[in-house]
């Protein structure tokens, strides 16, 4: 359905090729995953299925790109509109007009597709995707499952054989995710669909997937082969094939069913054994207190009657729906809004914003650290010296927009920590970072931990919170509904729950990590 | 008959009718400065919006033109309290301290404040509030942008810019809103000028990365696929619609204006409307794009704007009979009733029983 044939893609003004050389094909009604780093030419590769690159980039493709025997050379983007459906990483983006039904018509619209059929195919679309009951319903007010599916729909209308999509599944929370990756499977399985997705959370796509093509950016070949034998063989892996590879067990498992079954021995083994305390039992200085808080607008309240206190050497995740409150909490507690009703008392708090990137405004990221020096009234290095300290191998001279997801979030951590805070918020921290920077994040919180600082986090990254959490707290809307060690809260939840948790249940097992430490020590 | 032709079956209006019927009303409102037929517009508009609109976002827009209506009456109160002085009338209802400025400024600061000049105050501003709301009904019961589905093919790529347009404003004040917090979480706080350098430079860049984004979104949904292109016949088709949008403008602004030459009010419209569908017509034969589920123009569409027409109609009537009734002699005479406009003001009260009503959402009574 899709080959490519010795691609390599260079974009103007860079001095080495993003892609070299790729060679790949992809049949047809196949689900095929696209893994690597950030910046390692996952979105180029996926671009250039449908011919955005290089028509609408610009640079230059060698090789050539075939799709159900249409060349992307003598093809433009348009001319594919009917043969691959393409969804890019940010839905509302994408979208053109301003109503679920509307959206879902206008590529057929472009496409002069007759008035009779777009009817029917609206209609299909609409339960297909389970969206009928918002069909009339504006784009802007759907939540960010519902929109994610309104824009699979608005490129399944043209009857795509080829469906593309760049990280469908980032900005979701957990059950929303497994709805949008439950519906794609649907397409696969029923229209025969061939999907191809680019996905930095393993662990949410794995199970689905025939194929994993793994693009490694650092100019050696890309590679794809069955899920089982690439993840063998990659440093970056689900938290369950970690668990397979703790164990020892052959071949490794990609799902959690799978896992299940084989950990039958394990759970034995370990049921003696027990699971390593996450965070101190002894809580430090009070950081911060809210009492009796509601936050929100008039008439709107977002939180309401939200009591908690966060320590020193604690590290809180906040956890929730999207729109529970999470983000509004964490602007609370930085002083961005103004309680309603009741206190908040958090006089160091700094908080990363949900987009690093609204941090940065200097032409490069030396200058960038001067200008928060000034602004923090820290003295002159300060930042540098605590981003060189976070992570090495930023070049100073670097413009700021071209950093890697995970440089930029170091670099704002840096920025916010000059101004010496005791309490660390983060909101989304792990969003768009791929498996090294989110350990290198995971590293830098236990280091600052240590320190003394507290950390708050809002996140649906189940992973991150099994790694570094040592408390749960769970908003549903604007209340807090669990507020409890991780292991207490996590483990019981079937939506919050880490893959190793579901596998070693009613273990309280969170991480792969405490598992094989565990058994290199029972088994020594 | 088929249903859509029944005013009692449950349907939503083409946003096309109300707009003509708004307009017709603000027409009829531009042509009098007498209080009465004034207060009866903004009234029919209120009653209408009230009988029609739908639970769409956009149907609070009316309260929301209201509220822009009392403010602009309030302003020009206020101003002609603190400016006019005793310029006009006799009456004093109160004396502000006068606060001596140059005779050349042709202008005086405080003074004695007379009940004529505030009543003319109020009676301009009651015009422009009596169109704001003839403006406000119109985006309530037919929102701009559903508006926009309906341009025609030659004009399709200024009215898809329209509409990515009305998107992009909130989304940018969204932007504004979280880059101004973010630059207060990095506490820089060094002048106000610097901080609006700060802010643009993210902003920009997330605007402009989003245009790329949907631009990219577009041209993989076949957007341009299938216009022709031939760029002689579309710069024809271009020049004609501007030339009949300029021309149809000026014939309006001709008539309505009642002041200038006799040419450039009904002759300058029908050639300007003449152009402009010779235009729109060549322009809607290359196209090969299809329209989703266009709302039907049936006999309601018709009644509805037959019924805003006819307002404008009386008035326009009114002024060549007896333009005597539609000002006042002094502003502090009682308003004559001007007849014949208010008998067409009040057929545009019609429209809340002839539109259809709207349906209940399906989903909502499921619930």
């Amino acid at each position: 359905m899709i080959v490519f044939d010795r691609v390599s893609v260079t974009y103007a003004g860079a001095a080495s090729p993003v892609l070299s050389e790729v060679d790949l094909t992809i049949p047809e009604g196949e689900m095929c995953l696209v893994m690597g780093r950030t910046g390692s030419g996952k979105s180029t590769l996926l671009r250039a299925i449908n011919g955005l690159v290089p028509h609408f980039s610009g640079g230059t493709l060698r090789g050539t790109v075939q799709v159900d025997g249409r060349k992307t050379s003598s093809h433009r983007p348009r001319d594919l509109a009917d043969v691959v459906g393409f969804v890019g990483q940010d839905p509302l983006s994408g979208f053109v007009t301003d109503n679920v039904e509307d959206e879902l018509a206008y590529a057929m619209e472009s496409l002069g597709v007759a008035p009779s059929v777009m009817r029917k195919r609206v209609e299909e679309t609409l339960d297909l995707l389970g969206l009928a009951d918002l069909r009339g319903r504006p784009l802007a007010q759907l939540s960010g499952g519902q929109q994610q599916r309104v824009a699979i729909g608005s490129v399944l209308t043209t009857h795509p054989r080829v469906l593309v999509l760049d990280e469908p599944t980032s900005a979701l929370d957990p059950l929303a995710a497994e709805d949008v990756l439950a519906t794609m499977q649907r397409l696969v399985h029923d229209l025969g669909l061939t999907v191809v997705l680019a996905e930095h959370r393993l662990e949410r796509v794995v199970q689905f997937v025939d194929r994993i093509v793994h693009v490694p950016g650092d100019g050696s070949p890309v590679v794809d082969g069955p899920p089982a034998t690439m993840l063998a063989g990659t440093p970056i892996a689900p938290p369950v094939v970690e668990l397979g590879r703790a164990a020892g067990w052959d071949p490794l498992p990609l799902t959690v069913r799978d896992a299940r079954r084989r950990s039958v021995a394990l759970r034995a083994e370990l049921a003696v054994v027990p699971p390593p305390e996450h965070g101190p039992r002894v809580s430090g200085e009070v950081l911060a207190t809210t009492r009796n808080l509601v936050l929100g607008y008039p008439r709107r309240p977002v939180l309401e009657d939200v009591s908690l206190t966060v320590s020193a050497g604690e590290v809180v995740a906040l956890m929730g729906r999207n729109g529970a409150g999470k983000s509004t909490l964490l602007r609370g507690l930085v002083g961005l809004h103004r309680p309603q009703s009741g206190t908040i008392d958090s006089p160091r708090a700094g908080l990363v914003p949900q987009v690093p990137a609204d941090l940065l405004y200097a032409a490069s990221v030396r200058s960038e650290c001067e200008m928060a020096d000034r602004d923090a009234d820290a003295p002159a290095g300060t930042t540098r010296a605590l981003m060189d300290r976070l992570t090495d191998g930023i070049d100073p001279d670097t413009h700021p927009r071209d950093l890697s997801e995970g440089q930029k979030l170091t670099l704002a951590l840096a920025i916010v920590l000059a101004q010496r805070p005791a309490l660390l918020l983060l909101d989304e921290p792990t969003r768009g970072l791929d498996y090294t920077a989110k350990q290198n994040l995971v590293a830098i919180l236990h280091d600052l931990v240590a320190d003394g600082h507290g950390v708050v986090l809002a996140t649906h990254d189940v992973e991150l919170v099994a790694e570094v959490a040592t408390r749960v707290v769970v908003l549903a809307d604007g209340e807090v509904v669990a507020d409890g060690a991780a292991r207490e809260v996590v483990v019981s939840s079937p939506a919050f729950a880490p893959q190793v948790a579901k596998i070693m249940a009613p273990q309280p097992w969170l991480t792969a990590r405490d598992v094989a430490s565990a058994l290199a020590a029972s088994r020594r | 008959m088929r249903p859509h032709h029944r005013i009692t079956h449950p349907r939503a209006l083409h946003p096309g009718a109300w707009w003509l019927w708004a307009l017709g009303l603000a027409a009829a409102a531009s042509r009098t400065a007498n209080p009465v037929p004034l207060v009866l517009i903004i009234a029919v508009t209120w009653f209408v919006v009230s009988a029609r609109r739908g639970d769409t976002p956009w149907a609070a827009s009316y309260a929301l033109f209201f509220r822009l209506a009392l403010i602009v009456i309030a302003i020009h109160l206020v101003f002609q309290t603190l400016l006019s002085g005793s310029t006009q009338g006799t009456t004093v209802l109160f004396s502000l301290p006068e606060i001596p400025v140059p005779d050349s400024f042709g202008i005086q600061l405080g003074g004695d404040v007379t009940l004529e000049a505030l009543l003319t105050a109020f009676y301009v501003a009651l015009q422009l509030a009596a169109i704001f709301c003839c403006i406000g009904a119109a985006n309530a019961l037919g929102s701009a942008r559903q508006l926009l589905r309906y341009v025609p093919a030659a004009l399709y790529e200024i009215g898809i810019a329209c509409v990515i347009a009305l998107t992009f404003a909130p989304q940018l004040a969204g932007d504004a809103r979280r880059v101004r917090d973010a630059a207060r979480l990095r506490g820089g706080n060094r002048g106000r000028v610097r901080r609006l350098g700060r802010l643009a430079m993210p902003m920009l860049e997330g605007a402009l990365e989003r245009s790329v984004e949907l631009a990219a979104a577009m041209d993989s949904r076949g957007y341009g696929r299938t216009t022709t292109t031939d760029p002689r016949a579309r710069r024809t088709t271009s020049l004609l619609v501007v030339a009949g949008s300029l021309g149809t403008c000026v014939g309006v602004y001709g008539l309505l204006a009642g002041t200038a030459d006799s040419w450039l009010g009904l002759p300058m419209l029908l050639v300007g409307a003449a152009l402009g569908v010779l235009g729109i017509a060549s322009g809607g034969r290359r196209t090969g794009r299809t329209r989703y589920r266009p709302d039907p123009w049936a006999l309601p569409e018709l009644l509805v704007v037959a019924s805003g027409l006819a307002a404008a109609a009386l008035m326009f009537w009114q002024v060549r009979v007896d333009p005597g009734v539609l000002v006042l002699s002094s502003s502090t005479a009682v308003p004559p009733v001007p007849l014949l406009a208010c008998l067409g003001i009040a057929l545009a009260l019609l429209p809340a029983v002839l539109a259809p009503p709207l349906p209940i959402a399906p989903a909502r009574v499921a619930r």
